[in-house]
């Protein structure tokens, strides 16, 4: 590696230096915008007691849930999970920690951490069992609960394409969280389509620049649809 | 009659406004996109990321990179803009959607609303409820008015984890069109054919009933 290049030519490379109990932060929705091979790199590597911070968990073969098949997942910080039977299994075993997160404050948990700010005030979830035992504030005679921002060991991206510099974009709404975990990684990998030259993406473009990236990876992705759906 | 959950979905697009950016939540709530109004035009946001939600795509349109809140394939309308979580959530949170339509469990005279958790059942997860909930300029509930074994889901107070606290204004079921405001619920319309002795019959939480209630109007 030189100067500002951050291609990394092996997904062992990619991933090099994750170790058990680490907080993962990663970009997807459902199925949708997931670093497919990153995530089979951690299966590989078999750490256990991860924590992972992600909206969802996959589905029983397929993204995140390929790493509850050999229980590497102590916690899982998610707006939605449950799509599969292992989950539901080891949830219920008690071999699995879930904690529920609004969608939006999930978002802006990542967004936070990676701007430096440890902590933030919301609306979302006040009176509710998310509110409970988090400090309580008035503003314009509204209650509002604080909520943490949560910063990752690892940060695990999919984008569409990356220059070599690690300035990302990403593709429709397959840029959901990514942009937001990209930020909030101690390292932050990215898997993209598409490995360009610096300068080939327009600078003005860029969702996520490249100071934010520590290693790119050119990946291949299989792009399962969770609900294929037609016009009728 | 009972309403039927189209007739539902009809009655709620009805409160549509030319120019208002929409929420839509799973089951009823999307069935609206439906019976917008010919004469006006609205914009879906999906929380995952997209402002200008089209209908789902043909064969050759078919993208694994496009895909609604519900994880379904969806197309984007010319005008669209697709952005990221936190931004999608800054719009939802800062107020600036005009209306979120989504389903509950329970509403109480208090507007709290509980439509994610059933203790003792499997918990998947509120996704972005709360968010819309707390964020929404108005929102609007549809629901049965009853459950299967009769039981009214207008209470005077919730007894279901709650979603959100003092938030939701209005109420449309398959038997009524309700405001909530000074701890009640406002009758304002009835199902065509349902008396306002049934409303009251199937209402735990207090009914006010001011003057003539009129049927609703499916012209």
């Amino acid at each position: 590696m030189a100067g500002f290049d951050k291609v990394v030519s092996s997904y062992a490379e990619a991933m090099a230096g994750l170790t058990d109990n680490m907080t993962i932060i990663a970009g997807g929705f459902g199925l949708c915008g997931i670093p497919e091979g990153l995530i089979k790199q951690i299966k590989n590597m078999q750490t256990k007691g991860l924590t992972i911070v992600s909206n969802n968990c996959g589905v029983d073969d397929f993204g995140l849930g390929i790493l509850l098949e050999d229980k590497q997942v102590k916690k899982m910080v998610s707006s939605y999970v449950g799509e599969n039977a292992l989950f539901e299994q080891q949830l219920l075993n008690g071999e699995l920690e879930v904690e529920l997160t609004p969608q939006g404050t999930l978002a802006e948990k990542m967004r936070a951490a990676g701007a430096g700010i440890p902590a933030f005030y919301t609306a979302t979830g006040y009176g509710t069992p998310v509110g409970e035992g988090k400090e309580v504030k008035e503003f314009n005679g509204r209650p509002y609960i604080l909520e943490e921002s949560i910063m990752g060991d690892f940060a695990i991206v999919k984008a569409y394409k990356a220059d070599r510099f690690g300035n990302c974009i990403y593709r429709h709404t397959a840029q959901n969280f990514n942009p937001m975990a990209a930020t909030a990684g101690k390292i932050t990998v990215v898997e993209v389509e598409e490995i360009v030259e610096p300068g080939e993406l327009d600078p003005s473009q860029i969702h996520t620049p490249g100071i934010y990236v520590d290693r790119v990876i050119q990946g291949s992705f299989e792009k399962r649809i969770e609900r294929k759906v037609l016009a009728k | 009659m009972a309403l039927s959950r189209e007739q539902i979905a009809m009655r709620v697009a009805q409160e549509f406004q030319d120019g208002d950016y929409i929420n839509l939540g799973i089951g009823i709530p999307t069935l609206a996109a439906n019976y917008v109004p010919a004469d006006i035009e609205v914009m879906l946001q999906s929380e995952n990321g997209l402002l200008g939600m089209g209908p789902n795509p043909t064969e050759d349109e078919l993208d694994a990179d496009m895909i609604n809140a519900g994880k379904e394939t969806v197309t984007a309308i010319t005008g669209a803009s697709i952005f990221n979580s936190a931004e999608s959530f800054a719009m939802i949170r800062g107020g600036h959607v005009d209306f979120t339509v989504l389903g509950a469990f329970e509403v109480d005279v208090f507007g709290n609303i509980a439509s994610w958790m059933i203790p003792n059942k499997l918990i998947k997860g509120m996704g972005g409820a709360m968010d819309l909930v707390a964020g929404a300029k108005n929102i609007i509930v549809t629901m049965t008015h009853a459950d299967k074994k009769g039981n009214s889901k207008l209470l005077p107070k919730c007894t279901l984890p709650l979603t959100g606290v003092n938030c939701i204004t209005r109420i449309i079921t398959d038997l009524a069109v309700l405001e909530v405001k000074n701890q009640a619920f406002y009758l304002k319309e009835r199902a065509p054919g349902v008396s306002v002795e049934e409303i009251r019959e199937k209402t735990a939480g207090e009914l006010v009933v001011e003057g003539e209630i009129p049927e609703m109007s499916f012209a």
